[in-house]
């Protein structure tokens, strides 16, 4: 008597199938739908920083590697004096070095602009404690960088934890680059 | 109306020398070089722009992914290996035509699993239900002489 009745509630159970396979789907395309289809994700997270061996932004400071600058807790940002939302983000920059001295900040400057941009430093300050030049353009491919300004976050084993396109500011900071902080401190 | 016409012919050679601009960028030794080099920087993306190809982009990235290329072929690396170096740092997102991935099967080809796995549940559902309809009307002497047993039961 108790086969019986068992048997055609497996059965039951089995026409809930399809609709179960729909909503598996239907939540993977809702979620499709929160993700900003413009922002390129990137390749290099969880990967280790690139070698380079590039010249400084000034000619005092003699060339930099990998090895010079890991080793602390890197924010290495590229960036341009000709790109504006670098002139946005500069202060934000500025504000986080001054307050934050355990972050070492790396800026990568494009190639095109040496003098542009040791005079954009000069004039509204330099939150860099390394200043590197892109020469020839090969460390922002290998980085996968699309444009600039972009910040990468750099545990203290070289390993790239995050990256950002565009400008930061307090409240990209504060959602995406703090709890990262925490969690590697 | 003579003016806008002249313009529009003004605009038009213009527009020609732009889509040239692009692959006049860099001399090849071969013709087979360019090629290759045509054919990779159409089926890249640009990573800034998104919608464009390395090929038809002005963005600064895609001029020195451009470059890139151009040196990897002259310094005679094989289009697999220069796309590998470009999905190693910008992704599959830099292809336009994606590899095979366990993502990409399943995106590709889940439509046709599933619609395969239709045919076969309704198939199965269809004899299930045919060789039922075969059962009901006659009872096998088992289960005759069970219901005789019964219905003997009954009147008593």
């Amino acid at each position: 008597m108790a086969n019986e009745k068992k048997q055609p509630m497996n059965k039951r159970l089995k026409l809930f199938i399809p609709v179960a396979v729909f909503i598996t789907m239907a939540g993977f395309l809702l979620f499709g739908l929160t993700r900003d289809p413009n922002i390129v994700p990137s390749a290099l997270v969880d990967k280790p920083l690139p070698e380079f061996s590039l010249p400084g932004l000034y000619p005092e400071t003699g060339e930099f590697s990998r090895a010079d600058i890991v080793g602390d807790i890197l924010i290495v940002n590229i960036w341009g004096s000709w790109c504006l939302p670098c002139h946005i983000e500069h202060p934000f920059l500025l504000e986080m070095s001054e307050k934050d001295p355990s972050l070492t900040f790396v800026g990568i400057s494009y190639d095109d602009s040496m003098a542009e941009d040791r005079l954009f430093l000069e004039e509204r300050g330099n939150p860099f404690d390394y200043n590197v030049v892109d020469l020839g353009g090969s460390l922002r491919i290998d980085l996968g960088v699309t444009g600039a300004p972009e910040t990468f976050l750099v545990d203290a084993n070289g390993m790239i934890l995050y990256r950002h396109i565009g400008a930061i500011d307090s409240t990209i900071w504060k959602n995406t680059f703090e709890p990262l902080l925490a969690q590697i401190r | 109306m003579l003016l806008s016409s002249r313009l529009m012919i003004l605009v038009l050679l213009l527009l020609s020398f732009q889509a040239m601009g692009a692959i006049q960028e860099y001399a090849f030794d071969s013709e087979q070089e360019e090629d290759r080099f045509k054919k990779l920087t159409y089926e890249m993306r640009c990573p800034k722009c998104l919608n464009s190809n390395l090929a038809g982009s002005d963005a600064p990235i895609a001029a020195d992914l451009r470059r890139e290329i151009y040196d990897q072929i002259t310094e005679g690396r094989s289009n697999d290996e220069i796309i590998e170096f470009m999905s190693s740092r910008y992704g599959d997102f830099i292809l336009y035509r994606p590899r095979l991935t366990i993502a990409t099967f399943f995106l590709w080809f889940s439509p046709a699993i599933l619609l395969l796995a239709g045919f076969f549940i309704a198939r199965r559902m269809m004899l299930a239900s045919q060789l039922s309809g075969q059962n009901d009307g006659a009872l096998s002497s088992e289960e005759q002489d069970k219901l005789q047993r019964l219905l003997d039961n009954q009147s008593d």
